[in-house]
């Protein structure tokens, strides 16, 4: 029988993460918000770059979740090389860590596109979809050649917590992981916000999303603008890599494909081309998730985001904040 | 399939459409602002109006692609039958109430032969011939005939528009002008009562042009078959049609024969608010029709 | 990229392989380079100098031929790789190849040199036709992307496995039965994305594979969640089963008895499954509701101003891709005697998809050659081992920039007054939805 590669029993988005101190009697309410906010930001940052990329090819990136594999791997990898040479201490390290990953990610990003999809561009539209899925198979296999298939644990390398409004015993406790995450994604999301709507490459991108041939006729460089689109769609999935690396502690080849869907499916939710539907639907799915397996069953939370991904869309064809295709006649 | 409600009300035997109070908003915008006439049977009716006077929008409404705000559009149908073409759903609009329609951008099958767009176009009675597509496949049933009959009644169509020779040619592989006359023919396959043309002859030559006339001359009376159409092309409007209708930022500002509309200081005004040089020519092109 | 009238290309090229070396470099230096090992409880770096070397050595020469060969400055390109005058030579000898196909499938399990390993093989080829086929109705005629195609497949093995264990149902009363369930599922998924297009459609169907997965894998006691479901009857011959005694098949018909009979049988069961969806499929395509889906692809507007249900018409295509699924999954179910949701994940959907676009959408053949080629040479390519779906995503990437529309890439018009000729894949359309 043909043999894929499958999922198989291994630390998953959603379940409470290993490195994570249960919490005590908090209740399920608020470790569930904090968790699903935390796991939403991983799942937008993602999302960014399939929208990105949808915006201005107007195909989906099928590959960019394995991008973002590779960028949990090369965070890994970078860490343990800047432990050996002796800088260890942390905040520095994660800094090097954060911005080599982003720079050697960004270059697999950018390869991909130029290798698979910037020779089938203009061509129909389901030769690139295809070419992506055999980068998807590629990438995930020359990590587990490469990499190794067993799962790759870290300890924690950012540890402790806060616990906040505890004064009357309805406090709720936030690790510090959680922290980084949500403060280093709304500075990503407000970073790219300004460079999408104040930049020379921001107006590029949208020129090229309006209509490509009219941006290469008044100067504009089409393929340099949509390279640099991979380049900052990959850089953001590795930064999700890396925090994926921090809260869970551990890599491995798969997570890519479980990644990608899932933030795949925030894209959609949020209206495929629009950055803040990416980050809306980002969160809607990580908290759909995490509530849906802290109330009812572990095992159906992907289940019940699926379902919700449906039933919006049966509603809002072009999901909460995408632009309704308008029927021309 | 839900039989759509028959209380339409009766309208004159001469009539074979009645626009009522048609509006149409899409949010804020009233595209088409309370619009009323009649389109009568076997008559060319044509709908004309500057830019952005709404006209494709009652197109839409009456091809039912546009559910209408406000407004009834009654349809005598074939044997007397009376529809309510708002409350019938898009494709029932062609199916049951008869009323067939062409583009403004050609919409043709582009990658199937102009024989197969005749075809499709004779779905409905195909269908049903094929036992909705059981006895089909099985090879029962009177399929094959009925198929037989579907490809004479197309290879008839395609005379009619000289296209007989290029009958097994992707459609998208046709020039322009046998793009429009095919489209026209496809629709006609439906066996419409009311074919309704979105700007037939937009860029289209004059030898083109010319055939185009015959051609919706030869529909209205060979085949009975009544005629709305928009066009901007005021040679073709004045000389083809019976009735025209004049639209102005999605109001009906005149209503009557190509004479009468010609002489309404209404839609000289109209006219002449766009640009002067565009109604010079408008005259230009309608003196040199009357001569 | 250069000038055409460049003296020697040497130089440029070596400067452009030795740029594309670096890239390699950056690429493959800290993934192939540094690999993360355990070293008793911690994680440690091991280099691996020497492999980076080769893949960046490989690249530097594979860039180097290139741009001296098929990328040389000045060198007139092709427009397409196979003219139309080979395509329509193509086409005609491919009416006499699918019969030549045919009929050495029917002879395969007695050629000489052909056991037990070339048979299950044959098998497994054939089951991918027979999805890439049911497929192809959605994709290639109706123009509807689907990603979540193998969970029709999944509903049909577990039918079969689900009616023959609590009934005791037998394959024959299944075989139909799973068909039907598969295609009320197409139905099911069909409703929801009706007014979905494109990519929105996608994902929808990729979710709703997913969903039905999932539900395999947590709904123990119904299908026996992980651990699947086992001992799955084998299908009988016309109710002699494949068995040693007095009343198996071989003492029946005077052989002796082998277990390779029932192999053979299995063969040619699947073959006759592909056969009938074939014969369907082709003879869906020149009835009125082929065409329709046909139509839908070219333009859906236009379809509706003509009277057809875009409803309905998009409906029984998701049906109808659906239950061919549902057969190959019953099939399928019998044939591995085990099934669990390991089985059924996206990739499979995934496959599937390329066998059809590979294929050229809308050709029966082009389908039947690419199934054989993937599902062939991925069994072919068995030596490389851990390298092998590293070369399967990459030659993916490869055919797709080779021939982005696929093997077959003209259409066959359904019916002809004069002649048939073949439709450039240019001037169709693959749908929007």
């Amino acid at each position: 029988m043909l043999r894929l590669p499958n999922e198989r029993a291994r630390p998953s988005f959603g379940r409470p993460p290993p490195t994570q101190e249960t919490p005590p009697a908090d209740g399920v309410f608020r470790p569930a918000l904090v968790n699903g906010v935390t796991l939403g930001s991983i799942y937008g940052l993602i999302a960014i770059g399939y929208t990105m990329v949808y915006g201005i090819v107007g195909m989906i990136n099928f590959a960019h979740g394995d991008v973002f594999m590779i960028g949990a791997f090369l965070s890994l990898i970078v860490f343990l090389a800047l432990t050996s040479i002796g800088i260890t201490f942390v905040p520095l390290a994660l800094l090097l860590v954060l911005f080599v990953a982003m720079a050697l990610t960004a270059l697999y990003g950018w390869t991909v596109e130029r290798v698979a999809y910037r020779p089938l561009r203009g061509s129909f539209r389901l030769a690139p979809l295809i070419s992506a899925i055999g980068m998807s198979i590629f990438l995930q296999n020359y990590a587990q050649v490469t990499q190794g298939a067993r799962f790759k644990p870290l300890p924690p390398v950012v540890t402790g917590g806060h616990k906040f409004g505890a004064v009357d015993g309805f406090g709720v406790n936030i690790s510090n992981v959680q922290i980084i995450i949500v403060l280093l994604t709304v500075a990503l999301m407000v970073a790219f916000t300004l460079i999408v709507s104040r930049t020379n490459l921001g107006r590029a991108q949208r020129a090229c999303e309006q209509d490509r041939k009219m941006a290469a006729l008044l100067g504009v460089d089409v393929d340099r603008t949509i390279s640099l689109t991979f380049v900052m769609g990959a850089a953001l999935a590795s930064v999700a890599g890396l925090m994926y690396l921090l809260y869970y502690g551990v890599v491995d080849f798969y997570i890519g494909f479980v990644a990608g869907v899932k933030a795949f499916t925030a894209a959609v939710l949020g209206g495929i081309g629009s950055l803040p539907g990416a980050m809306i639907g980002g969160l809607l799915i990580g908290l759909i998730e995490t509530f849906w397996s802290a109330y009812f069953s572990v095992e159906y939370k992907d289940v019940a985001a699926f379902s919700i991904l449906i039933i919006v869309l049966i509603f809002l064809p072009s999901g909460l904040l995408g632009r309704p295709e308008v029927e021309k006649v | 399939m839900t039989t759509p409600p028959a209380d339409a009300p009766k309208l004159p035997d001469d009539t074979l459409l009645r626009v009522e109070h048609l509006t149409m908003r899409f949010g804020g915008l009233t595209a088409v602002d309370d619009v009323s006439f009649d389109v009568k049977r076997g008559d060319i009716t044509a709908l004309i109006g500057p830019n952005g006077a709404g006209k494709t929008t009652v197109f839409n409404c009456v091809t039912g692609f546009y559910k209408p705000t406000v407004g009834r559009l009654t349809l005598n149908g074939a044997g007397g039958r009376g529809w309510l073409l708002e409350r019938l759903r898009d494709h029932q609009i062609s199916r049951l109430a008869g009323v067939a329609r062409t583009f403004q951008n050609i919409r043709l099958f582009g990658g199937m032969t102009a024989l197969e767009n005749l075809l499709v176009a004779q779905h409905a009675p195909l269908m049903k011939a094929s036992g909705m597509t059981v006895l089909g496949v099985l090879g029962l049933g009177g399929f094959n005939k009925a198929e037989a009959a579907a490809i004479e009644k197309a290879k008839a169509w395609l005379e009619r528009i000289g296209l007989i020779d290029r009958a097994d040619d992707p459609a998208a592989d046709l020039p322009y002008g046998d793009q429009r006359r095919l489209e026209i023919a496809r629709a006609m396959c439906t066996d419409p009562v009311l074919l309704c043309l979105d700007e037939p002859a937009a860029g289209l030559n004059p030898r083109e042009s010319g055939d185009l006339n015959a051609l919706l001359r030869s529909i209205r009376k060979e085949d009975g078959v009544a005629v709305l159409l928009i066009e901007h092309d005021m040679s073709v409007v004045m000389e083809i049609s019976d009735h025209v209708v004049v639209l102005d930022y999605g109001k009906k500002i005149s209503d009557g024969t190509p004479q009468a509309v010609r002489e309404d200081p209404k839609v000289i005004a109209a006219y002449l608010g766009v640009e002067d040089e565009e109604v010079e020519a408008v005259e230009r092109e309608i003196e040199g029709a009357q001569a | 990229m250069t000038t055409a009238a460049a003296p020697s290309p040497f130089p440029e090229a070596l400067k452009n392989a030795f740029v594309t070396a670096l890239i390699a470099l950056g690429l493959a230096a800290p993934m192939m380079g540094l690999v993360t090992v355990q070293v008793g409880g911690d994680l440690g770096l091991e280099p691996h100098c020497p492999r980076v070397a080769i893949a960046v050595a490989l690249v530097f020469v594979g860039r180097l031929i290139l741009n001296l060969t098929i990328w040389r400055p000045g060198r007139v390109k092709k427009v397409t790789a196979i003219s139309p005058k080979t395509e329509r030579l193509l086409s005609k000898t491919a009416r006499y190849l699918a019969p030549a196909a045919v009929a050495f499938a029917i002879i395969l399990p007695f050629l000489p040199g052909v056991g037990r390993g070339q048979i299950d093989l044959g098998i497994l080829v054939l089951t991918y036709v027979m999805l890439g086929w049911g497929l192809n109705i959605v994709v290639g005629l109706a123009g509807l992307l689907d990603l979540g195609y193998v969970a029709f497949y999944a509903v049909g093995a577990y039918s079969y496995a689900l009616l023959a264990q609590n009934f005791g149902f037998s394959f024959w009363l299944c075989l139909p039965l799973a068909g039907i369930l598969a295609a009320l599922w197409g139905v099911m998924l069909g409703f929801p994305v009706l007014r979905l297009r494109g990519d929105y459609l996608a994902i929808v169907t990729l979710a709703f594979g997913e969903i039905i997965r999932l539900v395999l894998l947590n709904w123990q006691w119904f299908t026996g969640g992980p651990n699947g479901i086992g001992g799955i009857p084998k299908p009988s011959f016309f109710g002699i089963d494949f068995k040693t005694g007095p009343d198996g098949f071989a003492a029946t018909f005077g052989l002796t008895f082998s277990p390779l009979h029932r192999i053979i049988f299995m063969y040619y069961l699947i073959l006759a499954l592909a056969l009938i969806t074939n014969y369907f499929v082709i003879r869906l395509r020149r009835l009125p509701i082929g065409r329709a889906w046909e139509a839908l692809r070219e333009d859906e507007i236009a379809c509706r101003s003509l009277g057809v249900n875009t409803v309905n018409t998009k409906l029984t295509a998701f049906a109808l891709g659906a239950m061919f699924a549902g057969f190959a999954g019953s099939f399928f179910a019998t044939r591995q005697g085990f099934i669990s949701p390991e089985s059924f994940v996206f990739m499979e959907s995934a496959l599937i998809l390329a066998i059809v676009v590979l294929g050229g959408m809308g050709s029966q053949f082009g389908v039947a050659v690419a199934a054989l080629l993937m599902i062939g040479g991925f069994e072919w390519f068995r030596e490389f081992q851990d390298y092998r779906l590293i070369i399967f995503g990459l030659v993916m990437v490869l055919i797709m920039v080779w021939r982005p529309r696929g093997l077959v890439s003209s259409r066959s018009p359904s019916v002809f007054l004069k002649e048939k000729k073949a439709i450039s894949g240019s001037l169709v359309q693959e749908g929007h939805g």
